[in-house]
C-alpha cells in the first residue's frame, strides 16, 4: 500500500490558543479514514490546513510524498484533492448539471474560454458523474431548490469531477435523515472501492463512522489521542471518556434512565 | 511658519462641515446599510433653508438659530423621505435602495431650482464675526475660528450620543445585527427612521454652517458627495473618529494643495485615498465587511439559458426594425437612436459586471469617458486617423480597467464600490485639472468621424452594428465557460476556489472586459458628438448607468439593455421640459417602489403569475 | 401559553417546516429535539416571526402573532435566545444588557442587572469588557441574560449547550431549572438528550421539518427506538 497523505507534527495556534497540536498521521491508498472528536477539538482547523485554507504554524503536510504545506487551495486541488463542505457550497444560480459542468470546465482548464457555449460542454461526463451519486434525474433542476441531502450529493459529484486521489469530506452527513446518511456513506464507500480514491472524513454520527470507516482517529483539544481500527477505538477507555461516553455531566441521570 | 499655521487652521475649519456630512452618511450606512446618494442633497437643502431663514431672522441669535433650524428642518425632510420612499423597499435586494436615493437627488435639485432659482447665493456673514484675526501675522477669518471651536463640540455631542446613551447603544447594536435588535423588542422601523433623520440633520447642519464661507448653489450636492465618500472610506465606514480624522486630513490637504499644487488639488485627495486603502483596505478605523453578515441575502438568482428560437427571432426583428429606421425616421430620430444605442451598450457592460459578477461599480463612467478621451486625445494631439483612434478607445479603457481593477478587487461589497468611484473621480479630476492636454472644462472639440462615416445615417448604422454587436457579445460571454466561472465566483467563492477556479483572476478579466465594452461605447459616443467634456467621466454618468441597470433588473440578463433604452428614451423626451429632473426623479422612485425586481424582473413575475410564462421551478 | 398549529415555513423555496403543531403550557419546560438541520432553529425563528410562516398559526397567550413584527412579539413577553451566541461583540457586557432592557409587564419578573449578575457570577466580573473578549461560555450566558433583561414570561432557548465546555453546560442546566422555579416557561431546542433530560418536562422531536414525537420525557425514555431513530446519542 502506498501513502497518499501524511502529516508530520501539524500544529496551528491562534494567538495563544493551540487549536491543533502536533498531529501526525498517514492515510493509505483506498482507505476510508474517520476523524472524530468533540466540538472544538480542532477537526475543522485540521481540515482547513490540509486543504490550504489555513496555513499551519508548525509541521508539514505531504501528498503522495510531495510537500504541500502552505499551498493555496487551488494548488492542492490541482494535485488531486477534492473536498466537500460542512455547510454546503454550490452555485445557487445554476442548474444541477451546470454545477458539475463548471467543475469539469475547471478540470479541463477551460475556465477562461469566452467563445463556446458552456452548457454544451462535458454534458455526457457530467451526467455520468451525477449518475454516480444518483442525481441524474434532477440534472436540470435549479440548484437553489434542492433538498439538503441532494445538495450534499451534488457536492460529491463536483468533487469527483476532478478525478481526485484524495477526498476530504467535512461532516458529510450532517443534517441528513438517517436513511440518507447510510445511503451517502455507502455511496462513498463504493467510490472508494471502485475508483481507488482515499477518503478522510469528519463525522459526529457514530453509526456512520462505525459502519463505514476502515480506521478512526480521535482528536481531543487539538491532540490526537487515539488512532486505530473500529474495535480498538470503540473499546478505548480514553476515547469513551472524552467522546463516546456521552460526556460526564449528566452521567448519573443517564445511568438512571438507562437502567 | 505663520502661513503654515494659518493654513492648518483654515483646513481644520473647513473640516467641520465635511465631518458633519460624512458622519451622517456613515451613521445611516452603519444602521440601515443604505448608501445614501442623496446625502449631498440634504447638505444643499441645509444651505438653502439656512439662507432663507437668515434673511428672516435678525441678528446673531437669528443667524445661529437659522443654522440650527435648518438642521432640524432637513432632519424632518429626511424623516419624510425615509418613511415615504425607503421604508417600502427595505426588503428589496441590497443596494437597490440607493437607486431610490438617486431619485431623491433629482427631485431635490429641481425643487431647489424652483424655490431658490438658478443663481448662486452668497452666504451672509455671521454677525459679530466679520473680519479677521491675525495669528503670527497671518489673517484668519473670525468665522473660521468659530468653526474651529464649534466642530469639536458637535463631534463630542455626537460621540456622547453614540457611546453613552441608550439610543446610541441601540444604534451600535443595530449596526452589528439588526435582526437581533428587533428580536429583543426594539422597533427597528423607528430606529431606522430616527437614524436616517439624524444623519440628514447633520448634513443639513453642515450645509448651513458653511454658508458664510461657500454660500449655496445647485452644484453643491454632487461636489460634497464625492468628498464625503472619500472621507467615509478613508476613515472607515461607520466610524465617527475615523470620519473626523479623515475630514481633517482631506481639508488640510486641500488647503495646502491650493497653495503648493494648485493644478492638482482634486487629484491629491484621491491619491491619498488610494494610498490609505492600499495599506488599510477598510479605512483607518473600519472593520472588515463580511458579505451576507447582515442577514440580507436576497432570493437566489435563476439559471440562465441561451435564447431560444422565439427570442432570437424577436431580437432579429427588433434589429431589423432599427436597421429600417433611417427609411422613415428623421435626422433627429436617428441621432436620438444613436444616443440610446450607445447608452445601452454602456449599461450592458456594467450589467455584465454587476449582474453576473456581483461587482457593484460606482465608477463605470471612468471607462466610458476614458475610452472617449483616449480617442479624442489621439485625434487632437497625434492626428491619429479616426479608425485607429476608435479602435484604441476600448483598448485604452480596458487597460485602465486592468490597473484600477487590480487595486479595487482586493476589496468587496460597498468598499469595492466606493473605491471604483474614487478612481473614476481621480480620472475625472485629472482630465479636469490638466487643462493644457485635455482642455479641462472646455473639453476637446472637432473630434469628427472619418469622411465615410460623416453622415448621420452612416454613423447611425456604424453605431447600430457595434452597439448591437457589443451587446450580443456580452450576452454570449455570459453563456460561455468564462461567464459560468464569473457566476460561480459570485455564488460560492469557497466552492469555486476549492475546484481550482482562480476567482480573483476571473473577476479581474471580467472587470477589464466590461471596461473595454464601456470604452467601445465611449468611442462611439465621442465621434457621434464631435466633442468630449469632463462630465462624461463624472459621478453622475456613473450613476446613470448604475440606476438603469438596477431599474431594468440586475437579476435578469436583459435588465441593463431594457433599463438603458427605457430611461434614456424617457430622459431624452423629458429634457425638453424645464423641470425634467423632478419628473425623472419621481419616475425612478415610483419604479423602485412598484417594481423592486426591476422592470424586466417584475414583468417576468407578472407574466408567470398570469400563466403566460412557465415558472422557473415550482415550489415542490 | 404558546400554540403552533399546522405551521409551514420556507427559506426561499426550500420547505423547512412541515405542518408543525404543538403547545407549551405555562410553567413548562419543553425540549425541541432533533439533529442538525432538522428545523429546530427555523421553528424558533417562526415562533419569533423572524421567519414568517407561509401557512399555519402561532398563538401566544391568546394573541395570534403570525406575521407580526418581531419587536411586537418580543413586547408581548416572548424572549428569544439565538443559537451561536449572537451577542453584540463590539458592545460591553453592560451595553449588551441595555439593548435587551424592556419595562416589566404586569405579573412578569422584573430583572435588574444585579440580579442577573447573581445568576451569572462570571458576567459580573466582566461587565465592562467587550463581547468579543468573552469566552464561548460567557457569551452564551450573556445571550441569556440579555434576553432576561426584557422580562419575558416565555423564553425560546436555541441550542444553549452547543459548543460550550461541559462545566458551563452544567451551569446552564442549573440556570434553566432555576428559571423554571421562578415561573418562567421555556422552549429549548437541543441535540443533547442528556441536557434535555436534566431540565425538560416534555419533548417534541422533529426530523426533516416534520414532527415525529410529542410527549413527556418518561414516554420518550420508554421508547428507545424513537430516540435511536431521530437523535444522535
Amino acid at each position: 500500500m502506498s501513502v497518499v497523505l501524511e502529516t508530520r507534527g501539524l500544529t496551528k495556534a491562534f494567538g495563544g490558543l493551540v487549536a491543533v497540536n502536533d498531529v501526525s498521521f498517514k492515510l493509505q491508498k483506498g482507505e476510508l479514514l474517520a476523524l472524530i472528536g468533540p466540538n472544538g477539538a480542532g477537526k475543522s482547523t485540521c481540515f482547513n490546513m490540509l486543504m490550504g485554507q489555513l496555513k499551519p504554524t508548525g509541521g508539514r503536510v505531504f501528498l503522495m510524498g510531495e510537500d504541500i504545506t502552505g499551498k493555496s487551495p487551488r494548488d492542492i486541488w490541482r494535485r488531486g484533492v477534492g473536498r466537500t463542505f460542512q455547510i454546503t457550497a454550490t452555485y445557487a444560480s445554476m442548474t444541477v448539471i451546470e454545477n458539475v459542468q463548471m467543475a469539469l470546465l475547471s478540470h479541463n482548464r477551460q475556465v477562461f474560454r469566452a467563445l463556446p457555449f458552456a452548457h454544451r460542454m462535458h454534458r455526457a461526463r457530467a451526467l455520468e458523474l451525477l449518475g454516480m451519486v444518483g442525481m441524474e434525474a434532477q440534472a436540470e433542476r435549479h440548484c437553489a431548490v434542492l433538498a439538503y441531502g441532494d445538495l450534499k450529493r451534488l457536492e460529491l459529484a463536483i468533487a469527483l469531477a476532478h478525478e481526485p486521489t484524495l477526498l476530504l469530506m467535512d461532516e458529510p452527513t450532517a443534517g441528513m435523515a438517517p436513511r440518507e446518511r447510510i445511503a451517502l456513506m455507502q455511496l462513498t464507500a463504493d467510490i472508494v472501492r471502485d475508483q481507488g480514491v482515499s477518503v478522510l472524513f469528519t463525522e459526529h454520527d457514530m453509526d456512520v463512522v462505525f459502519a463505514h470507516a476502515h480506521r478512526i482517529m480521535v482528536l481531543n483539544r487539538g491532540e490526537l489521542i487515539a488512532d486505530g481500527s473500529v474495535d480498538q477505538i470503540r473499546n478505548d477507555p480514553r476515547v469513551q471518556e472524552v467522546y463516546l461516553g456521552g460526556g460526564t455531566v449528566f452521567k448519573s441521570e443517564d445511568e438512571a434512565a438507562d437502567a | 511658519m505663520g502661513l503654515f499655521i494659518a493654513q492648518l487652521l483654515t483646513g481644520l475649519a473647513n473640516a467641520g462641515a465635511l465631518f458633519m456630512v460624512a458622519s451622517g452618511l456613515s451613521l445611516i450606512f452603519g444602521v440601515t446599510r443604505i448608501v445614501n446618494f442623496a446625502h449631498g442633497s440634504f447638505y444643499m437643502l441645509g444651505a438653502y433653508i439656512g439662507y432663507t431663514l437668515m434673511q428672516v431672522l435678525p441678528g446673531a441669535v437669528g443667524f445661529w438659530g437659522a443654522i440650527l433650524l435648518a438642521g432640524i428642518a432637513v432632519g424632518v425632510i429626511g424623516m419624510l423621505v425615509e418613511i415615504l420612499v425607503l421604508r417600502p423597499i427595505y426588503r428589496a435586494p441590497e443596494l437597490f435602495q440607493l437607486v431610490a436615493t438617486f431619485g431623491v437627488i433629482l427631485v431635490v435639485q429641481d425643487l431647489a431650482l424652483m424655490v431658490w432659482g438658478p443663481d448662486d447665493l452668497l452666504g451672509p456673514r455671521a454677525p459679530g464675526l466679520r473680519g479677521v484675526v491675525r495669528i503670527m501675522g497671518e489673517p484668519i477669518p473670525k468665522y473660521d475660528i468659530a468653526l474651529l471651536v464649534i466642530t469639536p463640540f458637535v463631534a463630542l455631542a455626537l460621540w456622547y450620543l453614540i457611546t453613552k446613551t441608550r439610543v446610541g447603544i441601540l444604534v451600535r447594536a443595530a449596526t452589528q445585527d439588526r435582526e437581533m435588535v428587533g428580536a429583543l423588542g426594539v422597533n427597528q422601523a423607528w430606529l431606522f427612521t430616527g437614524v436616517f433623520a439624524l444623519g440628514c440633520a447633520l448634513a443639513g447642519l453642515g450645509g448651513a454652517l458653511q454658508l458664510p464661507k461657500g454660500g449655496a448653489d445647485l452644484l453643491m450636492d454632487f461636489n460634497i458627495l464625492t468628498a464625503v465618500f472619500v472621507v467615509v472610506v478613508i476613515g472607515g465606514m461607520g466610524s465617527l473618529p475615523g470620519a473626523y480624522l479623515a475630514a481633517v486630513i482631506i481639508s488640510v490637504l486641500n488647503v495646502f494643495g491650493v497653495t503648493y499644487l494648485p493644478q492638482s488639488t482634486l487629484v491629491l485627495m484621491f491619491v491619498v485615498m488610494v494610498l490609505v486603502l492600499m495599506v488599510r483596505p477598510y479605512g483607518l478605523f473600519g472593520r472588515e465587511e463580511v458579505a451576507g453578515e447582515h442577514g440580507q441575502v436576497g432570493e437566489p438568482e435563476r439559471p440562465i439559458k441561451p435564447a431560444g428560437l422565439q427570442v432570437r427571432l424577436l431580437v432579429a426583428a427588433g434589429v431589423a426594425a432599427l436597421a429600417a429606421l433611417p427609411l422613415f425616421g428623421s435626422n433627429f430620430t436617428q441621432v436620438l437612436a444613436t444616443d440610446i444605442l450607445i447608452f445601452c451598450l454602456f449599461a450592458a457592460s456594467l450589467h455584465f459586471l454587476l449582474g453576473l459578477g456581483g461587482m457593484v461599480s460606482f465608477g463605470h463612467a471612468a471607462y466610458f469617458g476614458g475610452g472617449a478621451y483616449v480617442a479624442a486625445l489621439l485625434v487632437t494631439h497625434a492626428d491619429t486617423p479616426m479608425e485607429l483612434a476608435f479602435l484604441l478607445a476600448p483598448i485604452g479603457a480596458g487597460m485602465a480597467a486592468i490597473i484600477i481593477g487590480w487595486i479595487c478587487l482586493r476589496l468587496t461589497g460597498v468598499y469595492f464600490a466606493m473605491l471604483t468611484l474614487a478612481f473614476a473621480q481621480l480620472l475625472w479630476s485629472l482630465v479636469f485639472q490638466w487643462g493644457e492636454v485635455t482642455g479641462g472644462d472646455d473639453g476637446l472639440l472637432s473630434i469628427w468621424p472619418a469622411p465615410w462615416l460623416s453622415g448621420t445615417t452612416a454613423y447611425y448604422y456604424f453605431a447600430l452594428v457595434l452597439s448591437v454587436g457589443g451587446i450580443l457579445f456580452l450576452r454570449h460571454v455570459a453563456h460561455s465557460p468564462f461567464g459560468y466561472a464569473l457566476r460561480a465566483a459570485r455564488d460560492s467563492e469557497r466552492q469555486a476556489e476549492a475546484t481550482g477556479i482562480d476567482t480573483r483572476r476571473v473577476r479581474m478579466f471580467a472587470f477589464a472586459f466590461a471596461g473595454m465594452m464601456a470604452g467601445l461605447a465611449g468611442g462611439l459616443f465621442v465621434f457621434s458628438k464631435g466633442s468630449i467634456f469632463p462630465n462624461e467621466l463624472e459621478i453622475t454618468r456613473s450613476f446613470d448607468a448604475l440606476i438603469v441597470v438596477f431599474l431594468g433588473g440586475v437579476k435578469t440578463l436583459s435588465g441593463g439593455i431594457v433599463g438603458g433604452a427605457f430611461f434614456k428614451g424617457v430622459e431624452d423626451m423629458l429634457t425638453r421640459y424645464e423641470y425634467w429632473r423632478l419628473a425623472m426623479g419621481l419616475l425612478i422612485i415610483f419604479v423602485v417602489i412598484v417594481a423592486p425586481d426591476g422592470i424586466v424582473g417584475t414583468l417576468r413575475k407578472l407574466a408567470e403569475r398570469a400563466g403566460l410564462l412557465r415558472r422557473a421551478e415550482d415550489e415542490t | 401559553m404558546l400554540e403552533l398549529s399546522a405551521v409551514n415555513s420556507f427559506y426561499g423555496k426550500a420547505h423547512v417546516l412541515n405542518d408543525l403543531s404543538f403547545t407549551v403550557a405555562r410553567g413548562q419546560v419543553v425540549a425541541l429535539l432533533g439533529r442538525n438541520g432538522a428545523g429546530k432553529t427555523t421553528t424558533m425563528k417562526s415562533i419569533m416571526q423572524l421567519v414568517v410562516p407561509r401557512s399555519g398559526k402561532v398563538t401566544f397567550q391568546g394573541h395570534d402573532i403570525t406575521g407580526s413584527a418581531p419587536h411586537k412579539v418580543a413586547k408581548l413577553g416572548l424572549g428569544y435566545v439565538p443559537e451561536e451566541r449572537r451577542i453584540f461583540t463590539d458592545l460591553t457586557v453592560l451595553e449588551n444588557l441595555e439593548v435587551g432592557r424592556q419595562p416589566p409587564r404586569e405579573g412578569s419578573y422584573a430583572w435588574t442587572t444585579e440580579m442577573l449578575f447573581d445568576l451569572f457570577p462570571n458576567l459580573a466580573e466582566r461587565r465592562g469588557n467587550r463581547g468579543k473578549a468573552l469566552s464561548g461560555g460567557e457569551q452564551q450566558m450573556l445571550t441569556i441574560a440579555r434576553t432576561l433583561m426584557g422580562n419575558p414570561s416565555f423564553v425560546l432557548l436555541d441550542e444553549p449547550s452547543e459548543g460550550i465546555a461541559p462545566v458551563i453546560v452544567e451551569q446552564m442546566a442549573r440556570v434553566i431549572i432555576q428559571l423554571k422555579q421562578e415561573g418562567l416557561t421555556v422552549l429549548l431546542s437541543e441535540q443533547n438528550l442528556h441536557f434535555a433530560r436534566a431540565v425538560a418536562d416534555m419533548a417534541v422531536i422533529i426530523e426533516g421539518g416534520t414532527q415525529k414525537f410529542t410527549g413527556t420525557l418518561d414516554e420518550l425514555n420508554a421508547h428507545p427506538e424513537i430516540r435511536d431513530a431521530y437523535l444522535s446519542v
